[in-house]
C-alpha cells in the first residue's frame, strides 16, 4: 500500500490545472507535476510539494474526450525540465470531462506507483472538484492523497 | 564493461533506490530478465501476467525505441544504455475493447 501522503500545491497552480481542464473541454487535458518529495514528516505522513505544472499535449487524437496519453518524448522533456530546475517529476494531472475526479479502471491499468495523479472533474466546461491519487504498489487499487492548497502571499503595495 | 539499465524514479523503491544497475547482457530481454531476477518486485510493473512488456513501458537502447529495432530481442553490447521510459495514459471511462495507450485496439 502507498504511504499516507499529502500533496501540497499553491492556489495559483491548482487554478492553472483547473483552467487547463476548462480550456480543453470537452477533451481531457494533461500535464506534468514538478516539485519535491519531502519524505516523511514528524507525523509520519509523506508530504509532497508541487512547485510547478507543465501543460502537455494530449496525444490521443482518436478519443480525447475520455482518454489522454503523454508521449515518451514528452515524459523525457518533463523530466529534463525538472532536473534543470533542481526539482523532480513527481506526478501528472489530467481532467475528466463530465466525469468525477476518481480514477477509472483504465486509469488504474495505465498508472505507475509512486507518482501522484491529480484528476480535475470538469462539468459542462466548468472545473469542479480536484483529487489526487496514488497507485498502490500491488497495482490493485489507488489511495487518495489529501491535497493541501496553500494560499499565495498577496503582494502589498 | 556491461550494459547499464536506467530505472525510472517510480520504480526505484523496488530496486533498493538505485537509479541505474549494470548487467552482462547480450540483449534487452537478457538485461530485463536479470533486472527482474535481482529485483522481483519490478516484474509486475514491467510485465503483464502473460509475460509481455506492458504497453505503457517504453524501452530505449542508446536513445532508440526498441519497437523500431528488434523489440526485446534487440542485441546489446558493452557500454550500451537501456532506458525504461513510462508512457503516461489514462482516461475517464473504462474501455469496452482492449487498447494500448496510443489508442490502437489490440488483437487478442
Amino acid at each position: 500500500m502507498a504511504d499516507s501522503t499529502t500533496l501540497s500545491i499553491s492556489s495559483g497552480l491548482a487554478e492553472r490545472i483547473r483552467k487547463h481542464g476548462a480550456e480543453t473541454y470537452p477533451h481531457e487535458c494533461c500535464g506534468a507535476l514538478l516539485g519535491r518529495d519531502a519524505g516523511l514528516g514528524s507525523d509520519q505522513k509523506r508530504v509532497r510539494e508541487v512547485l510547478d505544472c507543465l501543460p502537455l499535449v494530449n496525444r490521443r487524437d482518436d478519443s480525447p474526450n475520455n482518454r489522454f496519453s503523454i508521449a515518451p518524448m514528452d515524459v523525457i522533456e518533463a523530466d529534463r525540465v525538472a532536473q534543470a530546475r533542481g526539482i523532480e517529476l513527481i506526478g501528472w494531472y489530467h481532467s475528466h470531462p463530465d466525469h468525477p475526479a476518481r480514477p477509472s479502471e483504465y486509469d488504474r491499468n495505465h498508472a505507475w506507483p509512486w507518482f501522484s495523479y491529480i484528476i480535475v472533474s470538469v462539468h459542462a466546461g466548468v472545473p469542479k472538484e480536484m483529487a489526487s491519487w496514488r497507485l498502490n504498489d500491488d497495482r490493485t487499487e489507488y489511495s487518495q492523497e489529501a491535497i493541501e492548497i496553500q494560499s499565495e502571499a498577496i503582494a502589498r503595495p | 564493461m556491461s550494459v547499464k539499465v536506467m530505472i525510472p524514479t517510480p520504480l526505484r523503491p523496488h530496486a533498493d533506490g538505485k537509479a541505474a544497475v549494470e548487467f552482462q547482457a547480450k540483449s534487452v530481454a537478457e538485461a530485463l530478465d536479470q533486472l527482474t531476477a535481482q529485483y522481483a518486485d519490478l516484474k509486475k510493473h514491467l510485465f503483464t501476467e502473460e509475460g509481455s512488456l506492458r504497453s505503457f513501458i517504453n524501452v530505449y537502447v542508446n536513445g532508440e525505441d526498441i519497437r523500431y529495432l528488434a523489440q526485446e530481442n534487440t542485441p546489446t553490447k558493452d557500454g550500451d544504455t537501456i532506458k525504461i521510459i513510462p508512457s503516461i495514459a489514462g482516461g475517464s471511462v473504462t474501455p469496452t475493447t482492449t487498447e494500448n495507450p496510443f489508442g490502437e485496439v489490440l488483437q487478442n
